[in-house]
């Protein structure tokens, strides 16, 4: 069960992804905000002071004598004064006569307006004002236009920017960690479901009973009722096998219980030959029946593999205790050999299928009165192994014998459904092992399935 | 020895009753649970043979009960459902043993005298007769006081043939009782064990006769 699923991306980066990249959008926007903010709120107070400073100098225009005269007071340009020295020009205007200044200093059209220029290769903010000025017989119209470059501007801002950019960086540096922890957090959820099913048994199909988040409940309830249906199919199927086990046996149990009352009445040799013929045939397809289901239960249970720890000789010990009434009725004696506890992990109900398969052949085989050796050693390999005194196997048959149905030539008059030899060797397969068939050189056979 | 059998399947129910009064045991039926429950309150019995699938429940659940009910009348139970699954279960709720159906009669009592064994000293099953003491469940036996050490097959044959002495047992009968299907012992071998059961009855007041043509049958010394 190792084939992966096509993956479409992770929800984690993709969760990471969105709540930085947001993060990191929102710092930027306070950023600007901040700088446009500060930009406005110092600009706005140079325009004041620049305001301020042209009113003084209007107020100073008077018309003496039909002379128009403006004292700029001191106070005027010591106003605009800042710690970057920035530099003040000023011209004035009597309607369109130059009058004093910097002559290059045009005036705006518009009076009391504030716009940043370019004056002698800098930028500086300007500003327009005007005044009428009515003497005796005349009126005149006088225009102030006074600016100052922005180098103290631009030294607080820069300062503003730099702060900013501090406080944008903080901001997102605290959004990406809470983001990396609420993603961890989400996500983290998910990962103790998944844990929670990985560790589960191939047979544990109960449902999950641990509270989930809302958002995965459906979720989770799905995989519930999948787990529930399954459950039921799979029990369905266990008890169908059951059931037709049991559909199949019990007649052939009445049939047989027949015959073998009958036989207890009949004497003559032709009737009684037929009767014991038809309870091995009885005997024979009861045996396939049950082979077959083993097998089929065997095949299931070597691919999904559940190993525990066990001990093989406790295991084979009570192998050996069931069947020992059975080796009793043909006086054979069972002989485990076995120093000290094999522990080994495996499937337990597998290994004990297989081991009860090669006894259930050794005792077949095995004249009357003799002995079935068996052996569990953990030299080199773990290894059980289990020898008869029979006819042994023949000797060019050894290889084909684990093939399914297949039987030796030399078990004709022996019941069995050739069934028992490939479910060993299945199980030894599905546990990494081998089933090997020799002949003893004293006579016998021994069948060694190593794990 | 008295027996519970509890089988839904009459002819099977007959066959295992029939054959086991053959041994000389004591067999009450029981189709149901309900019949089964009610044996068990009235009689004491040596051993119960149950089946699993009953027309009103579960063998199972009767099992349990039974042991809940601090009995340890031993139990084999008869199954005729899927081995493996079966096997764990019945085993763990306290069954000592169990056959799955269709079974050899042979192996039956097999796995009664191995169960009965293993829980033997309760019921008195030695037969005194002829100068031998006979305990067919230990699978013991004394000749005026000497202990003969019996295998299995020479104490079925001495089992059948005590339990009903004077009666002639043909070879092929004989065969039937002592051995499974499965196994290929000709009716040949009967003369083995029966030479080997004479000798072990020497020094008794027990003789197997042959009577040609017939069989063998147990008597006694006159």
């Amino acid at each position: 069960m190792t084939h992966s699923l096509p993956v479409s991306g992770s929800l984690r980066n993709r969760l990471v992804v969105i709540l930085i990249g947001g993060a990191a959008i929102l710092a930027f926007l306070l950023f600007f905000a901040v700088r446009n903010y500060a930009t406005q709120v110092a600009q706005q107070g140079q325009d004041n002071i620049l305001g301020a400073s042209v009113a003084s100098i209007l107020d100073a225009a008077t018309i003496r004598d039909g002379e128009v005269e403006i004292d700029i007071p001191y106070a005027s340009f010591s106003m605009l004064s800042t710690p970057f020295d920035d530099r003040v020009f000023y011209a004035i205007y009597q309607d369109e006569t130059f009058l004093s200044g910097y002559p290059g200093l045009a005036v705006a059209d518009r009076a009391d307006r504030f716009q940043t220029i370019t004056f002698r290769g800098e930028a500086v903010r300007m500003i327009t004002a005007e005044r009428i000025l009515i003497g005796i017989d005349q009126r005149t119209r006088i225009r102030v236009a006074l600016a100052q470059t922005q180098d103290a501007l631009s030294g607080t801002l820069e300062q503003i920017s730099r702060n900013a950019a501090i406080l944008g960086g903080g901001f997102f540096a605290l959004a990406a960690l809470l983001s990396y922890w609420a993603t961890s957090t989400t996500i983290g959820q998910l990962q103790r479901l998944t844990d929670s099913v990985t560790k589960r048994g191939p047979q544990d199909l109960s449902p999950f009973k641990k509270p989930v988040p809302a958002e995965m409940a459906p979720l989770v309830t799905s995989l519930n009722s999948l787990m529930g249906r399954l459950d039921q199919s799979l029990s369905q199927s266990e008890d169908f096998i059951a059931e037709a086990a049991h559909r199949v046996r019990t007649p052939l149990a009445t049939v047989r219980s027949y015959a073998e009352a009958t036989l207890q009445r009949v004497d003559k040799k032709e009737n009684r030959q037929a009767m014991r013929s038809m309870v091995r045939a009885i005997d024979e397809s009861s045996r396939a029946a049950g082979q077959l289901l083993d097998h089929a239960m065997i095949t299931f249970r070597a691919d999904h593999l559940e190993r525990e720890e066990i001990d093989l000789v406790d295991l084979v010990h009570d192998l050996v205790l069931r069947l020992t009434p059975i080796a009793e009725m043909k006086d054979l004696e069972l002989r485990l050999q076995s120093d000290a506890p094999v522990a080994y992990a495996g499937d337990p109900i597998l290994i004990q299928n297989a081991v009860r398969n090669l006894i259930d052949n050794a005792l077949k085989y095995a004249p009357s009165e003799s002995a079935v050796d068996i052996f569990v050693t953990a030299n080199t390999n773990t290894q059980i192994k289990i020898c008869d005194s029979g006819p042994g196997f023949p000797s060019e048959e050894v290889d084909t014998l684990t093939a399914r149905f297949k039987r030796g030539r030399n078990a004709e008059g022996t019941i069995g459904s050739g069934l028992g030899l490939t479910i060993a060797l299945d199980v030894a397969k599905a546990h990494g092992g081998d089933l090997v068939l020799s002949n003893r050189p004293e006579g016998g056979a021994c069948a060694t399935l190593s794990l | 020895m008295k027996f519970l059998l509890v089988e839904d399947n009459q002819e099977l129910a007959n066959a295992v009753s029939s054959r086991m009064r053959l041994d000389g045991h004591v067999i009450d039926h029981a189709a149901n649970l309900g019949d089964a429950t009610a044996f068990v309150e009235t009689g004491d019995y040596d051993l119960i043979l149950l089946d699993i699938m009953l027309p009103d429940g579960d063998g199972r659940s009767f099992l349990k009960a039974h042991r809940a009910s601090d009995l340890d009348t031993p139990v084999i139970i008869l199954t005729a459902r899927s081995q493996v699954s079966d096997r764990i279960g019945s085993l763990d709720l306290g069954a000592d043993d169990y056959v799955t159906k269709p079974f050899d009669h042979a192996e039956l009592e097999a796995r009664c005298r191995a169960v009965l064994r293993r829980k033997a000293g309760k019921a008195q099953t030695v037969i005194e007769t002829g100068g031998i003491i006979f305990d067919p469940v230990a699978g013991s036996m004394s000749v005026r006081g000497t202990n003969v050490t019996l295998r299995n097959r020479e104490l079925r044959l001495l089992e059948v043939l005590i339990n009903a002495p004077g009666q002639i047992f043909s070879k092929q009968k004989l065969a039937d009782r002592l051995f499974s299907y499965d196994d290929d012992a000709s009716e040949n071998a009967i003369e083995v064990y029966i030479g080997r059961l004479r000798k072990h009855l020497e020094k008794s007041d027990l003789r197997i006769t042959t009577l040609r043509g017939l069989g063998y049958r147990l008597e006694y010394d006159t």
